[in-house]
């Protein structure tokens, strides 16, 4: 039996300060410390926010943002999945700065009638930034609550305008193994570059999102700058990061991870505490950050507990068979 | 006379370094826990840490018999019984880890009865515990003939060790490879020195 527990860094809702506010005293405290450092010691001054990144412009989205707590910063960006950059959860945060993400382009084709080679600034400029706090729940059963920037997948979309025979949108992450050392290891089993796939009305969902930032500034290298997909309702691995090309398909595309053991990852990936994992079991996750002594586990919900947004999209489908 | 007793205190002195050294993994760990320094998911760190301790022990007393082999000093005999309860001590901590750190005590039977990476690592210790067990000079006595054969069960629970670590593979093998390597080195040495006969139990006579 599975009793639920309230982790133990846990708030209620109620105790958690408004960003505003938040900001607004950190801007108040830092005046406050400058001026009286400029009165007193000089040299004690020290930048309030020292997160690397560009500061974005964006604003809320309640309506898509769970009000669960986020996981601080250092655990988002200090353990990850990047293969590019190495296996070991603490790879991508050492080694991802090999990448070099600026300038950055996105290669359009396949079934559009906009294809070409877009700036990444051009590929994003009419669209206004969201924040979106969504839960990842990767499919080795952990999961964590990321309050992502960026734009809805669909919106981008929109603008490439797919023709009737794109049935799906397929996607591919960055092949440089001179920046990914992950990519020059002799005995891995991923043919690189990493792909991933949607169908095309699940790209259309409002919940699918093409993230450029987290916590208000620009990603780290190690959470897929500059540009990612972010499906809250799939397993973490759909959500492919440092993305290069994006092509409209007729034909439904393969992922890496279906490349490598089609049946342990199949394209749709949903979340699924029904569907086992061969090796193990999706019915319960573990909420990052963790204590030490004691596992976080909660419940895994179906779609990720976005169902209400994404059940529609997969009716009458054996979700045990297209999994 | 004089050199008899230089000879125990560098046997004392010897000891109390392998003691010391195979302690390092396991003292890495608490300063790791005491500065908070293990990342979001400390429980699966200090899992993992466990049982590569576990298993890299297993792999530093198999080299003990190939050692003596190509040094020539028996003196290396005299660190592999406490190697040994090491690797098995590891082997404990990092199963407990499992137990408390990982699944909480929760979902046991499923785990230990359907996920085959957890049954080759639960066999992998089950057969190192007769070995800790008959690891005291008396328990050597009383075994008799029959300890030699008994203690062989270290290639199979390094074997299925080994399993056990690549089973949980998802892309990369890297690692499994190079341990595969030494574990196939360490076993090869034997079957060659000792004939392919010598890795099966002795017949009674």
């Amino acid at each position: 039996m599975f009793i639920k527990q309230r982790p133990s860094w846990s708030v209620p809702e109620s105790e958690v300060t408004p960003e505003s506010v938040y900001l607004n005293r950190r801007k108040f405290m830092t005046g406050a410390i400058a001026s009286a450092a400029a009165l007193s010691i000089p040299g004690l001054v020290r930048a309030e926010d020292t997160r690397p990144g560009t500061v974005l412009d964006y604003k809320a989205a309640p309506q898509f943002s769970t009000d669960e707590k986020p996981a601080p910063y250092d655990a988002i960006t200090t353990y990850n999945n990047f293969y590019e950059f190495g296996t070991g959860k603490q790879d991508p945060s050492r080694y991802a700065s090999e990448m070099s993400v600026d300038p950055w382009s996105v290669e359009v084709e396949g079934e559009c009638a906009n294809p070409g080679k877009y700036a990444l600034e051009g590929l994003l400029k009419p669209h206004q930034y969201q924040e979106r706090i969504y839960r990842l729940r990767c499919v080795e059963a952990w999961s964590m609550v990321i309050p992502w920037v960026g734009v809805p997948l669909a919106e981008v979309i929109k603008r490439l305008e797919p023709n009737s025979d794109a049935k799906f949108v397929y996607f591919e992450t960055l092949n440089a193994p001179e920046q990914m050392r992950g990519q020059r290891s002799l005995f891995s089993t991923i043919d690189w570059p990493y792909r991933e796939g949607l169908r095309m009305d699940e790209a259309m969902n409002e919940l699918s999102f093409l993230a450029v930032g987290l916590y208000g500034k620009t990603l780290p290298n190690q959470n897929g700058a500059p540009i990612r997909l972010v499906v809250p309702w799939k397993y973490g691995f759909k959500s492919i990061k440092s993305i290069v090309r994006i092509r409209f398909m007729k034909e439904q595309p393969k992922s890496s991870w279906e490349m490598i053991a089609p049946s342990e990852y199949g394209f749709y990936a949903n979340v699924n505490p029904e569907v086992d994992h061969p090796r193990w079991s999706q019915k319960m996750e573990r909420r990052l950050p963790s204590g030490v002594f004691r596992p976080n586990w909660i419940e895994t919900e179906k779609f990720n507990g976005y169902g209400e947004q994404v059940a529609g999209l997969y009716k009458g489908m054996d979700l045990s068979r297209y999994y | 006379m004089a050199s008899a007793v230089t000879n125990k205190w560098r046997g004392i002195a010897g000891k109390c370094l392998v003691f010391g050294l195979a302690l390092l993994p396991l003292g890495f760990l608490v300063a790791d826990i005491i500065n908070a320094n293990l990342g979001p998911d400390p429980g699966q760190v200090i899992t993992e840490a466990l049982g590569i301790a576990a298993f890299q022990l297993l792999l530093v007393t198999l080299a003990i018999t190939p050692l003596k082999k190509v040094t020539g000093w028996s003196g290396w005999l005299r660190y592999r019984r406490m190697l040994g309860l090491f690797a098995f001590f590891y082997a404990a901590l990092h199963l407990l880890a499992f137990l408390q750190l990982i699944l909480g005590w929760m979902d046991l039977w499923a785990t230990f009865t359907k996920r085959p990476y957890i049954i080759a690592g639960a066999a992998a210790f089950l057969a190192m515990v007769p070995l800790a067990i008959t690891s005291t000079r008396r328990m050597m006595k009383r075994t008799g003939r029959w300890w030699k054969p008994l203690h062989r069960l270290i290639y199979p629970a390094a074997i299925l060790a080994w399993v056990h670590f690549l089973w949980q593979a998802r892309s990369d093998i890297t690692e499994m490879v190079v341990y595969a390597v030494i574990l196939a080195g360490l076993l090869v040495v034997r079957a060659r020195w000792f004939g392919v006969s010598s890795l099966v139990p002795l017949k009674r006579t």
